[in-house]
Order: C-alpha cells, then sequence, then structure tokens
C-alpha cells in the first residue's frame, strides 16, 4: 500500500547500528533531538550532520532507499524553508522578486530549521529502520522501568503497545485483502465522486472491524489458554545487554555533544 | 472470453530492500469455456495470478489479454468496470467481505455496482441462492449470524450475482465440511457447464483438480512448472513429487495395483466405478484361464 513513506518500517540487516542495544539508540536520539536546538552556527550543524549521515552510511540501507522513502518529508522540509524565506524579515535584502523581498536572516533561518527538521526526521527513522517494534517496547519498558515504583503499569504499557505494533501489518493485510474483494464486486476506491468514494469505506470498514474484535477475542483466548498473568516473575527471552559497541558509542556521542557546543556560535 | 499471458512478470516493492519477484516469465492460453485448475504451493504465485485476472493489478511487463481487454504495465484499462463485470473473483475465505445489513443486501451489492436494474437483481437473487444452499428465510438475516460454512455461501452467491462470464475461485472449498466441499464444487461445475462459464480454480486439492478439470497448471515459484490434461499432469509422479505435489488417490491407488497384480490399468480420468469394473474383469479373466 503506502510503498512511499518509510517511517516506521524495519529494514533487517546486521550492521553495528542494527545489532546496538535499542535503550542506547533510544537515549542517544533522545537527546540527539534536545541537542539539535542548540546548533546555531554553520558549523554545529555541520557536527550533527556528519553524526546523522555516518550512523546512516553504518546502518548499510541503500541510501536511494532512505532518500526516496523520506519523499513526503522533503516536501514538508521544503515548504519549511520557503514559508521562512517569505516571512523573515531581519538583516539585510539580498535580492527583491516580484515585490518580494528576500532577507539575509530569512535565508538562515529557513535554512536553520528545516535543516533541523531533516536531522530529526533522519534520525528518528533510522532508529524504526534498523529495531525491530519488539526491541524498541523492550527497551521502553526497561527504561520506563523505575516509575513502577509509582504503581504506573509499565508492563501493560509495553504489551500493549508491542500488541498494537504487531497487529498493524496484519491489519493492512487484511486491508488490502478486503479492499481487493470490494473492488472485484465493483466498489471503486480511486476514481468517482468525493460523496461516493466515502461511501466505498463502509464496505472496507465493516469487514475490517469485524475481524479485528475476532482477532482481539482470539489473541485473548489463547494469552489466558497459555497461563498469560502479566508482568510479576515473568522471564524474558531476549535480554538486553550494553556491550562495549554501546559504550563506544556513548563516548562518541559524548564527543559530538561536545564538538557541538564547542562550535556553537562560531561562524 | 479467452484469457492469454504472454511473458508476464510481477515484481512486489520493486525498487526497494523488500523487492520479490511473485511471477516470472509466465505464458499460457485459457480458451473460452474452459475449466482450468490452477495448482501450486503456498507462495507459487496463484494468488499474484489471479489478480491480474480481474485488473487489481498489471504486469510488471509482459502483457496479459482477458478477451478484449488488455493489460500491460504501461496502458490503463479504460473500462475496469465493465472488465470486474466479466470476472467474477471468489477469493480465498470470502466470507471476509461480508458487511451489508442482510444477506439479501449483501448479494445485491455486486450487482448494484455493476448498475444491473432492481427487479433483475431480485430475479438472479432468487435463481442463485438455492443453487448454493441458502434457505429463504436466511436472505433477511444479518450475515453475521449465520455459520462459517453459510455465510461462505452468501459470499459466494454475492459473487455468482454479478453473472460473469470468468468464474476465478480461489481455494473456495478450504475449511468447509467434507460434505460441504463436495456440494459446492458440484455446484460450481454445474454452473460451469450450464452458463457455459470460463472457470479458473486454484487449488491445493489434487482430487478436485482431477475430477472437474479439463486443464491443469502447475506453478512453482513464479513460473509454470508443468501445464496439460490431467491424465498427461497426475501420472507424472517424478516431477510432481519434486515440487512437493502428490499424484491424486486414484493414480496413487491404479500404481499400487500394477505393483501387486503386475497388471498396468492406463489412467484415462476413468471414474471409480469404471476402475472397479476393469479390475473386476481383469480379474475374472485371471480366473478363467
Amino acid at each position: 500500500m503506502s510503498n512511499s513513506l518509510i517511517i516506521g518500517q524495519y529494514v533487517p540487516g546486521k550492521s553495528v547500528i542494527h545489532r546496538l542495544d535499542p535503550r542506547t539508540k533510544i537515549i542517544i536520539i533522545f537527546f540527539f533531538v534536545f541537542i539539535v536546538f542548540f546548533a546555531n552556527s554553520v558549523l554545529s550543524y555541520g557536527v550533527l550532520t556528519a553524526f546523522a549521515l555516518a550512523s546512516m552510511f553504518t546502518t548499510r540501507i541503500p541510501m536511494y532507499y532512505i532518500i526516496k522513502g523520506l519523499t513526503p518529508v522533503w516536501f514538508l522540509i521544503v515548504f519549511t524553508f520557503l514559508l521562512h524565506l517569505i516571512v523573515t524579515k531581519e538583516g539585510s535584502v539580498l535580492i527583491e522578486f516580484l515585490g518580494f523581498k528576500i532577507y539575509s536572516g530569512a535565508l538562515i533561518q529557513g535554512f536553520a530549521i528545516s535543516m533541523r527538521f531533516f536531522l530529526l526526521i533522519l534520525v528518528t527513522s533510522l532508529l524504526t529502520l534498523t529495531t525491530t517494534p519488539i526491541e524498541i517496547t523492550d527497551a521502553i519498558e526497561n527504561i520506563l522501568h523505575p516509575l513502577k515504583k509509582m504503581k504506573f503499569p509499565v508492563h501493560e504499557l509495553a504489551l500493549m503497545m508491542s500488541i498494537s505494533l504487531r497487529f498493524i501489518p496484519t491489519l493492512m493485510q487484511e486491508t488490502e485483502k478486503i479492499s481487493r474483494a470490494q473492488a472485484s464486486r465493483g466498489v471503486d476506491f480511486r476514481t468517482g465522486p468525493l460523496k461516493e468514494r466515502v461511501k466505498a469505506v463502509v464496505p472496507l470498514l465493516v469487514p475490517l472491524f469485524v475481524s479485528a474484535f475476532k482477532r482481539a477475542e482470539d489473541l485473548a483466548m489463547a494469552m489466558e489458554a497459555r497461563g498469560y498473568q502479566g508482568g510479576e516473575g515473568r522471564t524474558k527471552l531476549r535480554e538486553l545487554k550494553i556491550e562495549k559497541r554501546d559504550i563506544f558509542i556513548y563516548i562518541l556521542f559524548v564527543f559530538v555533544v561536545a564538538g557541538l557546543f564547542f562550535t556553537r556560535n562560531w561562524s | 472470453m479467452d484469457i492469454t499471458f504472454k511473458n508476464v512478470n510481477y515484481i512486489y516493492q520493486q525498487g526497494t530492500p523488500f523487492e520479490h519477484k511473485a511471477i516470472e516469465d509466465l505464458s499460457f492460453d485459457i480458451p473460452s469455456g474452459s475449466f482450468v485448475a490452477i495448482i501450486g504451493h503456498t507462495g507459487s504465485g496463484k494468488s499474484t495470478l489471479i489478480q491480474h485476472l480481474n485488473g487489481l493489478v498489471r504486469p510488471s511487463s509482459g502483457d496479459v489479454t482477458i478477451g478484449d481487454f488488455h493489460l500491460t504495465n504501461d496502458s490503463k484499462v479504460k473500462n475496469m468496470k465493465e472488465l470486474r463485470s466479466r470476472v467474477g473473483v471468489v477469493f480465498q475465505y470470502p466470507e471476509h467481505q461480508l458487511f451489508e445489513e442482510t444477506v439479501e443486501k449483501d448479494i445485491a451489492f455486486g450487482p448494484e455496482n455493476f448498475d444491473v436494474p432492481k427487479d433483475e437483481i431480485q430475479k438472479r437473487i432468487r435463481e442463485i441462492t438455492p443453487d448454493v444452499g441458502i434457505p429463504e428465510e436466511l436472505l433477511k438475516r444479518s450475515p453475521f449470524e449465520l455459520s462459517g460454512g453459510q455465510m461462505r455461501r452468501v459470499a459466494i452467491a454475492g459473487v455468482l450475482a454479478i453473472k460473469p462470464e470468468v468464474l476465478v475461485l480461489d481455494e473456495p472449498t478450504a475449511g468447509l465440511d467434507p460434505r460441504g466441499q463436495k456440494e459446492m464444487m458440484n455446484m460450481f461445475y454445474d454452473m460451469h457447464k450450464r452458463e457455459g462459464l470460463t472457470t479458473i480454480l486454484v487449488t491445493h486439492s489434487m482430487e478436485d483438480a482431477v475430477k472437474y478439470a479439463d486443464h491443469v497448471i502447475i506453478l512453482n515459484n513464479g513460473t509454470k512448472y508443468m501445464e496439460g490434461k490431467p491424465e498427461e499432469v497426475f501420472i507424472q509422479k517424478k516431477a510432481l513429487q519434486k515440487v512437493q505435489l502428490e499424484v491424486p488417490d486414484i493414480v496413487q491407488f491404479l500404481n499400487a495395483f500394477e505393483e501387486k497384480f503386475g497388471k498396468r490399468i492406463p489412467y484415462r480420468r476413468q471414474s471409480i466405478e469404471e476402475i472397479a469394473s476393469e479390475i473386476q474383469q481383469f480379474l475374472e479373466g485371471a480366473e478363467s484361464s
């Protein structure tokens, strides 16, 4: 279906980034998202971009695939850039074009904001491209573990997350299957007036909901039949373990942060 | 309608790391009015193949011709709706496509989309429901109250009510009880004969293929592995076993018979009764000599 958008899709691989502990990836990306907003000079952006691009190449996922997969996001980035170009009125006038004045400040501002956008999306999609949903939920459960003391249902939350993630592809497949069947019965999802197309969704949604409820019931039954009862005392199939490579990445990241603050305000 | 595949390739998610060839250089002809069985293992490309038949997908390369309709990678079929009204597809587990409030409305859904007049639809419903074995009192019930087997029948009636010229059946009897399977297949066969349909049956069951089809195509890994008349294809035990298929019970029986009695009874698609009398003749002949 949505072949073009790759956010949230996992591409199997054996690169260092694939094998990193998912917690490492999440924590580093969490901080990366913060420090992106501290960059304010060309060089500091350079440091962050170098880090992001180096990570991207390390994943060994073909670059054309990532670039193509971000197509809808490219549009957003370009749009932000243009918006800043038009709206911001700082610095000196660079050119005048059809009554529009393009200011130097606008150029810098637009560049900075779209760069931030690009870096954020690139790095976060690298997480989902190299980490299975199960790993991500395991990591989140682990990171949130301290909250358990405050009676926060961490395990249940993680379970809910993994179940919903697990069923996204199933439901997509199901949707595709049902839409094929209904298209064969003459439903037209693609052309025709809007009202007709909205009406065409009913024969798609009703069977989809019916099967989703049925699946939920089956799953609950199967879990109960196998004696599932939640978090307490439950062991894990995949133990998360911090390895040497994780520590190496943390240290590298500290250098990146240091480099960023060092190059800040350079012009 | 005649159906022709010429050097058809189909590739899923072309240009991504998930690229996957589902059909590779596939060519065959299905003349109008024939009953063709397409057999192959899961993942052999059967489901992709049938999606070409009513234009749900277009070939990545090659030509598909269905009657006057041509499907290629770069040309769009102008009258897709007409193609779909003339090629009816019963997908695997078709009961998942039910959605209307009543059985009657669900059966009428397809013909309505193809602009069949109301009274004609009513006429078709009255005709078809006894054929597929839906009692009249179920027509006003919700399809979701029915049993799995009844839901299947309703879904199939929904496709038959379109009155297609080409009927594509993707494992229509999977998950039914043995008696239901037999009834259902006989119903399709009767309809095939009576209406002069072109029927394409996708199946795992060698028994169904040998019983109903007059032409068999065996797929393996997206390519054509064997093709021919059932009595030619189904005696090639070694070739079939190579793609994890078994010869039908009848042929297995004849092979075992030859082994024990040293008498070869050639397979010509005889019925069980005919084979029984051939054996009787052989045994009587053996006794008298």
